[in-house]
């Protein structure tokens, strides 16, 4: 398990049950809505959240991220793995 | 999007209560004392049209509501409704009158979360609370029943003098269910709450000891299960941003279609209040006077006008400072810097001196 700031990631994250991804319309922006809670997913933190489906591995998400924005490979899985341990963290995300 | 074109922000969530019935009677109940009756209550298509006109005016949450939401017989319909409408469901409910077979059918219409109240962990304190004997196994089985269809389930323990030593064996019952989050409410004094305030206020060790037991455990659970504070305040320091700002955030849909502010604002003499059943639910967001009575800062007196946390708090509650300044307009009593803050904590203390457990004046069952 990747792990930053002490709480471990899942192999194959998937978000928790009760969250789910949508797009806003009214404020043209991807919000994370679970009980009693939106928070804005900004900037491209919804194509993180949208790969987190429980197949696929943080590896695998890393790879396409790197090639979807043609960026350094290491600086996005640091980038992924940080959003993705406060995700845990929030319990918006599970294994 | 009328409420964006005009420069306001748009709600962001809608608490519908579908019905003021409740086989449960909760002295802590922030429900009205007049209570509304089934014949006035809106039907299915009104409550369908309700969430499009919500979801087209930015709102993202259904939370269904009462009362009991499954006192409905049309409760699935109407979550299917909420769900194609494209809102995030909540359904807050007691448990009772919910099972197996109609958690399915909520289910395949589409429901995200599911809040079940539980009122204690020993199961004969708790069915005290509700006034409802049994209530509590149900309670437990049907939170049982979430989890293992694979829903996502909050506990929520409202808290006052007869369980508030047991906070922490509260917040290990919602974990040992299954549930993601707790919602540790202390209890909010409007209603049938602010009737039985001499019966449910915790003394102010009572209540520091709680919220210290809190943190002293969170840590255990992190990862696990979220847990939510609903803060004293009548022993706080600074009052809560209620509802996040007056009619900036979150509209209340009542039984029969009156939209409010926030679930107490009946409380506030002189407000007009508008109907989904002769308006839209955006020219009610933008234009119904209830609506406009407090919202921005513009109608603040001192020492709310001149505060660097009037866009913090906005001022508190305005039902609160009805109840305890006398006046909707007030600053909110709980803040310290009100003239009434020491009134507040008074009555406090002089409502947590009784014994318990102590009589309560049941929600809907009479004085």
């Amino acid at each position: 398990m990747p792990e930053a700031g002490g709480v471990p990631v899942p192999e194959r994250p998937r978000l928790a049950p009760g969250v789910r991804l949508h797009f806003d319309k009214t404020r043209g922006a991807w919000v994370l809505l679970s009980p009693e809670r939106v928070i804005e997913a900004e900037g491209p933190a919804h194509e993180i959240i949208q790969r987190c489906d429980g197949t696929r591995t943080v590896g695998q998400i890393v790879d396409e991220l790197a090639t979807l924005f043609t960026a350094d490979r290491a600086v996005i899985a640091a980038d992924v793995t940080e959003m993705l341990s406060e995700l845990v963290a929030k319990r918006l995300l599970v294994s | 999007m009328a409420a964006v074109a005009t420069g306001l922000s748009a709600p962001l969530g809608l608490l519908a209560e579908l019905t003021h019935r409740c086989p449960l009677a909760c002295p802590y109940c922030s429900n009205p004392l007049a209570l509304e009756n089934k014949a006035g209550e809106l039907d299915t298509g009104v409550w369908t049209r309700v969430f499009r006109e919500a979801a087209a005016l930015g709102v993202l949450q259904v939370h269904l509501s009462g009362g009991e939401p499954a006192a409905r017989r049309d409760l699935v319909e109407i979550t299917a409704a909420a769900r194609e409408a494209g809102l995030y469901t909540n359904l807050i409910t007691s448990a009772i009158g919910l099972d197996e077979t109609r958690l399915a059918r909520l289910q395949a219409a589409g429901l995200d979360h599911v809040q079940v109240s539980i009122q204690d962990v020993d199961p004969e304190s708790a069915d005290r609370i509700g006034g409802y004997p049994g209530g509590h196994a149900r309670k437990l089985a049907f939170a049982r029943q979430v989890v293992a269809a694979g829903l996502a389930l909050t506990v929520n323990a409202v808290i006052h003098r007869a369980n508030i030593d047991r906070v922490a064996a509260l917040v290990e019952m919602a974990c040992a269910l299954g549930a993601g989050r707790v919602e540790v409410a202390h209890t909010q004094y409007y209603g049938w709450a602010l009737r039985n305030r001499d019966a449910l206020m915790p003394t102010r060790e009572q209540v520091f000891q709680a919220m210290a037991d809190v943190e002293r455990i969170r840590p255990r659970y992190e990862g696990r299960m979220v847990i939510d504070l609903v803060v004293p305040d009548y022993y706080a320091r600074r009052p809560k941003p209620c509802m996040g700002g007056w009619a900036r955030r979150s509209l209340n849909v009542t039984p029969s279609g009156r939209v409010l502010p926030c679930h107490a604002a009946e409380t506030i003499p002189g407000l007009e209040f508008w109907s989904v059943r002769d308006r839209s639910l955006a020219d009610i967001w933008v234009n119904a006077p209830a609506f406009q009575a407090f919202r921005g800062t513009e109608w603040m007196r001192e020492p709310c006008r001149s505060c660097d946390r009037r866009e913090i708090d906005f001022g508190g509650c305005r039902c609160q400072a009805l109840a305890v300044a006398g006046d909707a307009a007030a600053t909110d009593p709980a803040c310290d810097l009100s003239p009434h803050h020491a009134r507040m904590l008074a009555l406090a203390e002089a409502a947590s001196a009784g014994d318990a457990p102590a009589d309560y004046a049941y929600r809907g069952r009479g004085r």
